[in-house]
C-alpha cells in the first residue's frame, strides 16, 4: 500500500490537470482557518488552507504565538544558567534539551563527563523519550477520533514522570544537568522502580499496537497519507523518526561519537520504507521499546564512581565555536554555541527539531483532504516549544 | 580518566580530523578559490566563502553528500556587553539606537557621533577598524574560519551516508547584507531565512516570501543584532549576574580543595545510588 514519490507527483499534477480542465466547474476557493487555538494543533499554532472544495490547494503555517526569544536570552545569561531556558523549548523531554547544550559547553572547555554522570545523562534522555513519545501515541489516536488511547498514555506516562520527579525534583523541568556532570546522584531503589516502570512501558508499547495499529479505521486514516520522499525530507531538513520513516537509516544516537553511553549499548535503529503517516507512527512506538530496553541495559551496566567531573566554580568557556547535535525525541536538536571566553555564550544558534519538522507542512499538505490534515499534524508531532523557541 | 583514555580520545580525534580534511579537499576541489577559509578541528569542519560564491558553495556541498539541511542563521560580531562592568569598555552604545528606525545609514550616522569610539560601518571591515581604533584588542574577534565583516552568514549541512558535518560561513557587508537563497537547493532554507531576516536584517535575493515568521508584521528592528538593546536588560541588569563576582584566590583553592574530597568520598562508596 506504499505510495511512492513518482505516485505522489503523479496524483497531484493529475489532479492539477483536472482542475484545469474542470473550468467550468470550479468553485471559488475557500480558505480554512484552523487554529491557533485548535486541539491539534497542542499548542498555538495556525494552519491557513485555501481549499478546492475538499482538497487543500496551498497551505501555509502561522507559528511564532509563542515565540520566547531564547538566542537573545542565551547572550544575557551565563551557562550554567541556560539550562533553566533550554528545558522549555520542548518541554516534554526537557532533560534532552539541556544535554547538547551542556556537551557543547563541555566540548569547548575540553572537558568530560564521569562514565557514571555519562550513564545516568543517558537514562534520563531516554525516559524523557519514552515520557515524550507515550503522550505522542495517546494523542494521535485522539486526533483521529480515538479517545481511549490518551487515558491509557497519560496514565503510564504517569509512571515515568515519577522516575523523573524522584532524581531530578521536578516532572517538567529537571534542570539537572551540569557542566562536567550531573547536580546529584540516583536515589536509593530506584533502579528497581524503573525497571518495574520500563516492563509497564513495553506493555503499553503491546497494548497500542494492537489497539491502534490493528485497528481498521486507524490504518485508512493514516496509510498513504502524508507521504514524504526520502529526499524531500532530507532537504526540509526532517528528522528524528519523521526522516526514518522515509526509509533513512540515520540515527544520531549511533552515528555520532558522543561522551554519552549509547556506544555501549545493543539496540537497533528502527526504519519503515513508506514515509506516510502510519510509517511515522510505527516508528515512534518501535523507538519507545527500544528505548525501554536501553534503560534497562544501562540500569544493569551502571558504572560506579563520581557524577562531577572536576570544574572551577565560576564557569569561563575558552573562546571558540562548537555544533554538538543530539538525536531527541522530536528529532534533531542541536546547539551552536560561538563564545569569546566569557561566562556566557556570544550566540547561541538553537536548532530545534519541530521548526524544520513543520517546514514540511506547506509542501505535504498540499493535494490532501482537509481530515488528513489533522492525521499529519498528529504524525508528523511537533511541541509548539519547539517551533517557537 | 586515565591517560590511556586521553591517548585514545587523541587517537579518535586524529582520525575524525584526517576523515574532515579528505572531505575539505574534496570541497576545495570542487570550489577552487572560493574557499577563502577553513578550519579542521575538534573532529568538526569550517569553510568560508564569499557571499557571492554561497550558492555554488551549497551545490557543491550538496553535490559531496551533504543533501541534509541542518539550519541556516547569522552572526552579528559587534561586541556585546553581557556584564555591567565590562560595558563600559566597549564600543557599543546601547541607547544609541533604542528608537531610531532599524534603517542601516541612521544607525551609522547615530553611531558616527561618537567620534572617539571605533566605529566599524566607517571603514567597512573589522581589520580597517582595528587600525582606526590604534589598538588591535578592541573586542571584535572573528571566529572559527576568519571573518572580514560585523555580519556573517553560516550553515551547517549534514551528511547521513558520510556521518559528517560542514559548517558554512559567509562575510555580508556591514552596511547592507545580501545574499544570494538557496531556498531551491535546501527547501528547509525557506524558513531558516525568513528568520535570519527578522533577526538579523540580512536580505536573501530570491527568496520568493521574505516576510516574518516569528515576530509580528509590523515589528520595527532586528533583535538579535548586538546594537539592539535587550530593554528588560535596560531597565534592570540580570539580577544572577551578582552570582559571577570573583572569588579572592584564597575562597577559590579551599574550594577545589572540598571538590577533590568530595569526589573522593564518591569514590569510596561507589555504586551507592546503585544499590
Amino acid at each position: 500500500m506504499a505510495v511512492t514519490e513518482q505516485q505522489r507527483r503523479a496524483y497531484v499534477a493529475s489532479q492539477a490537470a483536472d482542475a484545469r480542465l474542470n473550468v467550468e466547474l470550479q468553485t471559488e476557493d475557500m480558505t480554512l482557518n484552523i487554529g491557533p487555538q485548535h486541539p491539534a494543533t497542542h499548542g498555538t499554532l495556525r494552519v491557513v488552507a485555501r481549499l478546492d472544495g475538499e482538497q487543500v490547494v496551498w497551505a501555509d503555517v502561522v507559528c511564532g504565538y509563542m515565540h520566547r526569544g531564547y538566542e537573545k536570552l542565551t547572550e544575557v545569561r551565563t551557562y550554567p544558567q541556560i539550562t533553566t531556558l533550554v528545558n522549555r523549548i520542548d518541554w516534554l523531554s526537557s532533560f534532552a534539551n539541556e544535554v547538547p547544550f551542556i556537551l557543547a559547553a563541555e566540548k569547548l572547555m575540553d572537558i568530560e563527563a564521569p562514565p557514571r554522570a555519562q550513564y545516568i545523562r543517558t537514562i534520563l534522555f531516554e525516559l524523557a523519550r519514552i515520557a515524550n513519545i507515550t503522550l505522542f501515541i495517546g494523542t494521535m489516536g485522539a486526533d483521529l477520533g480515538a479517545i481511549t488511547p490518551v487515558f491509557y498514555a497519560f496514565r503510564d506516562r504517569e509512571r515515568i514522570l515519577n522516575q523523573i520527579e524522584a532524581v531530578t525534583g521536578g516532572r517538567f523541568h529537571p534542570n539537572f544537568d551540569r557542566i562536567g556532570g550531573l547536580k546529584d546522584d540516583l536515589p536509593r531503589g530506584w533502579i528497581d522502580e524503573t525497571k518495574s516502570a520500563m516492563v509497564r512501558v513495553r506493555e503499553f508499547c503491546d497494548e497500542l499496537e494492537e489497539l491502534l495499529m490493528g485497528n481498521e479505521i486507524f490504518q485508512a486514516r493514516t496509510r498513504g497519507i502524508g507521504v514524504i520522499p526520502a529526499d524531500v525530507g532530507l532537504s526540509y531538513g526532517l528528522s528524528g523518526a519523521n526522516i526514518r520513516a522515509s526509509g533513512i537509516d540515520w540515527d544520531l544516537r549511533r552515528d555520532q561519537d558522543l561522551p554519552l553511553a549509547w556506544k555501549d549499548l545493543d539496540w537497533k535503529v528502527w526504519t519503515h520504507p513508506d514515509g506516510d503517516s502510519f510509517a511515522r507512527f510505527w516508528v515512534r512506538l518501535q523507538e519507545t521499546r527500544e528505548a525501554s530496553k536501553m534503560v534497562d541495559q544501562m540500569l544493569d551496566g551502571l558504572p560506579a564512581g563520581s557524577i562531577q567531573a572536576k570544574v572551577p566554580r565560576i564557569i569561563k568557556v575558552p573562546e571558540g565555536e562548537a555544533w554538538v547535535h543530539t538525536e531527541n525525541p522530536l528529532g534533531e536538536m542541536g546547539y551552536y554555541v560561538v563564545s569569546q571566553g566569557g561566562l556566557g555564550p556570544f550566540r547561541c544558534k538553537i536548532r530545534s527539531a519541530s521548526f524544520n519538522n513543520v517546514s514540511v507542512l506547506p509542501w505535504v499538505l498540499r493535494g490532501t483532504y482537509v481530515p488528513d490534515i489533522i492525521t499529519i499534524l498528529a504524525s508528523l508531532y511537533f511541541i509548539l516549544g519547539d517551533i517557537d523557541r | 580518566m586515565s591517560s590511556a583514555d586521553t591517548e585514545e580520545q587523541q587517537d579518535q580525534h586524529a582520525a575524525a580530523n584526517a576523515e574532515r580534511q579528505q572531505v575539505l579537499d574534496e570541497l576545495k576541489a570542487a570550489l577552487g578559490d572560493a574557499v577563502v577559509g577553513e578550519e579542521v578541528h575538534a573532529g568538526d569542519l569550517w569553510i568560508r566563502v564569499p557571499a557571492g560564491e554561497w550558492r555554488q558553495a551549497m551545490e557543491a556541498c550538496k553535490a559531496a553528500g551533504f543533501n541534509y539541511f541542518d539550519f541556516l542563521s547569522g552572526i552579528d560580531w559587534m561586541p556585546s556587553a553581557p556584564n555591567p562592568e565590562d560595558a563600559e569598555t566597549l564600543s557599543v552604545e546601547p541607547d544609541a539606537d533604542a528608537d531610531e528606525a532599524p534603517d542601516a545609514e541612521e544607525a551609522a550616522e547615530a553611531e558616527a557621533e561618537h567620534e572617539a569610539e571605533p566605529q566599524p560601518s566607517e571603514a567597512g571591515t573589522v581589520a580597517a577598524f582595528e587600525t582606526a581604533a590604534g589598538e588591535p584588542d578592541s573586542g571584535w574577534k572573528t571566529g572559527v574560519a576568519g571573518g572580514e565583516t560585523r555580519f556573517q552568514v553560516f550553515a551547517r549541512l549534514h551528511s547521513p551516508q558520510r556521518k559528517l558535518g560542514v559548517t558554512l560561513k559567509a562575510d555580508l557587508d556591514d552596511e547592507s547584507p545580501q545574499v544570494a537563497s538557496i531556498h531551491d537547493i535546501f527547501f528547509g532554507a525557506e524558513w531558516h531565512e525568513r528568520e535570519t531576516w527578522e533577526m538579523y536584517g540580512f536580505v536573501f535575493e530570491g527568496h520568493p516570501d521574505l516576510r516574518h515568521i516569528y515576530l509580528p508584521g509590523e515589528f520595527e528592528g532586528f533583535p538579535l543584532r548586538k546594537d539592539f538593546p535587550l530593554l528588560a536588560r535596560e531597565v534592570k541588569p540580570w539580577p544572577g549576574l551578582v552570582d559571577v563576582e570573583d572569588l579572592p584566590a584564597a575562597e577559590e583553592a579551599r574550594q577545589d580543595a572540598a571538590i577533590n574530597a568530595a569526589q573522593e568520598g564518591n569514590g569510596a562508596d561507589a555504586g551507592e545510588g546503585g544499590s
